[in-house]
């Protein structure tokens, strides 16, 4: 578990709090986005939780340790950390580099080579192939895949990433927000990450932080932040699409109606969306869609009217978690 | 080039000794030069405005000639070897820190910060990141303070420090056509022989670090 306590941080020599009163728990295995305007405070804040920047006020735990009680190094090593620019260093070659941490903890040489092959292959790197290059002659996606390779090499339980996805291409993006989502949640890591990406915090958070000028402004799973902005300010955040964005949080298959459509209908596979389903009914003139399971059998189907009581449903859920605890 | 064996062969012991002096000198100063500004060059490459004082700084020491440091040695340190080699160092210094400064300095703030947050420690960071990433830049530094030290001590015999200067000077004196070439010859065999020397530790660090230029 990641918890801070009213975390502060005014950097010398400036007048305003760049992080001010910061309180946030993230539970084990579990994965909080940090969200924002531009120099919200984001990037400082996933900073002093390895200790890159110290905090002026505040308590920061860490796998129950206070940051502060131990050496910063030593912290680092147990802290994956990974950067928008990844910064591969360029004279080591992509199995050095992933075997960076393995190497300062002192590991077996047998131990950190069959390591390094697991780690490639994790992330979708062919160790034969890529063990050996120079990361100069790698893609930017790939470069990012190398760099996540590295954070987890020594198995930490805490990932920091910082806007991992910035630098690459949004075809490729996308590919990685899924492996790496993937990835993080089979391996139980507890995870934060920055974006200012909605659509990206949406899909990767459990919960999602939306932060303003260094302050909490709100935390909830993504399902609640569309449902029941706390402000206008986050409304505007989430943006007017909303009530679409909602919708590709729910798998079709999930919400299916048994049987067949009435009509004629077009066909979709039913772990897609609840808004690629609606898409798709708006492109093909039908109100309704078959879903296709995986075994490529009917797996019931959609209609428009179905779509929007399942959303009208799903925002009373959401915005009335604490009368449901009543109730029960 | 028969003129100039005939001298040598006549003159062994002198052309020894001048040699001999020559190379002393030499070592010694890039010898301080490398224990000053390497270490200089570090601690500043992490402040960019002590970095840019120093690099304007040492740009001005630049622009001073060779002799005319050598001469305002004289009324503070006298002559001989203590205020040529001081000399020596003063003139070799600027290359060797200012490569040393902009080198680390320029390194990728991202690949230092990466390294950090895995893990590395200060000296760990130096020794296997952005010194091995400054190393091109800093070996040429080197390589051109060693190539200056080396031409700028022929003028020590002016304070008396010696040297194949000496070589050059009394040939001069004495009008003997053999003593002159042979001096003028053996400082710029030296030169290029201290270039080449460099040259080729360059590029076997170039090999060991890879894309590291
Ligand atoms: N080292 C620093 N010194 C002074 N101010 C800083 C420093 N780092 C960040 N800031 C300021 O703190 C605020 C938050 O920065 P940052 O955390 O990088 O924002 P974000 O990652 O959300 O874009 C900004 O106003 C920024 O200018
Ligand atoms: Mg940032």
């Amino acid at each position: 578990m990641i918890r801070l306590e009213r975390v502060s941080k005014t950097f010398p020599g400036t007048q305003r709090a760049s992080v001010e009163a910061l309180d946030l728990e993230v539970p084990d295995g579990t994965t909080c986005v940090l969200i924002g305007p531009s120099g919200c405070g984001k990037t400082t804040t996933l900073r002093m939780i390895n200790r890159l920047i110290e905090p002026s006020s505040g308590r920061i735990i860490v796998e129950g340790v206070d940051v502060t009680h131990v050496d910063p190094v030593q912290l680092r090593r147990r802290i994956g950390y990974v950067i928008q620019s990844v910064g591969l260093f360029p004279h080591f070659t992509i199995g050095e580099n992933v075997a960076t941490v393995p190497n300062l903890l002192g590991w077996p040489k047998a131990k950190i080579e069959a390591r390094v092959r697991e780690m490639l292959a994790l992330v979708g790197l062919d160790p034969a192939e890529f063990a050996a290059r120079n990361p100069a002659s790698l893609s930017g996606g790939q470069r990012q895949r190398v760099g996540v390779a590295r954070a987890l090499a020594a198995d930490p339980p805490v990932m920091l990433m910082d806007e991992p996805f910035g630098a690459v291409d949004p075809v490729v993006r996308a590919r990685l927000q899924r492996e790496f989502a993937e990835i993080l949640r089979r391996l139980g890591k507890t995870v934060i990450m920055v974006t200012h990406d909605i659509d990206e915090a949406i899909r990767m958070g459990d919960r999602v932080a939306i932060m303003r000028e260094g302050r909490l402004v709100q935390y909830d799973p993504p399902e609640r932040l569309l449902a029941a902005p706390a402000d206008a300010f986050v409304a505007d955040f989430v943006g007017s699409d909303r009530g679409l964005k909602r919708l590709t949080l729910i798998a079709g298959g999930d919400v299916a109606l048994p049987g067949r459509p009435a009509g004629p209908a077009p066909a979709i596979a039913a772990e897609a969306s609840l808004q690629t389903a609606l898409s798709l009914m708006l492109s093909e003139g039908t109100d309704a869609v078959l879903l296709v399971g995986q075994d490529g059998l009917p797996a019931g189907h959609l209609t428009l009217t179905h779509i929007r009581e399942v959303a009208a449903a799903d925002h009373a859920a959401a915005t009335s978690i604490t009368c449901h605890g009543r109730q029960a | 080039m028969s003129t100039v064996m005939t001298w040598i062969g006549s003159h062994a012991d002198l052309v020894g000794r001048t040699m001999r002096e020559h190379l002393v000198l030499c070592a010694v100063a890039l010898g301080i030069v490398l224990a000053t500004a390497l270490p200089l060059g570090a601690a500043l490459s992490r402040h960019p405005r002590a970095t840019a004082v120093a690099v304007g700084a040492v740009n001005t020491l630049r622009t001073i000639p060779s002799l005319a440091l050598l001469v305002i040695m004289l009324p503070v340190l006298g002559t001989g070897f203590l205020p040529s080699v001081v000399a020596l160092t003063l003139y070799g210094l600027p290359a060797v820190l200012v490569n040393t400064t902009v080198g680390l300095a320029e390194v990728d703030r991202d690949v230092a910060d990466a390294a950090r947050g895995q893990g590395l420690s200060e000296p760990q960071i130096l020794r296997r990141i952005t010194v091995p990433l400054a190393l091109p830049v800093i070996l040429a530094g080197i390589r051109t303070s060693a190539v200056q030290i080396v031409s700028a001590a022929t003028l020590a015999v002016f304070i008396g420090g010696g040297g194949l200067g000496e070589l050059i000077s009394s040939g001069m004196g004495l009008m003997d056509y053999g003593q002159l070439i042979t001096g003028a010859l053996l400082v710029a065999l030296l030169a290029i022989a201290t270039e080449a020397a460099f040259g080729v530790v360059q590029a076997a660090l170039a090999r060991r670090y890879g894309a590291a230029a």
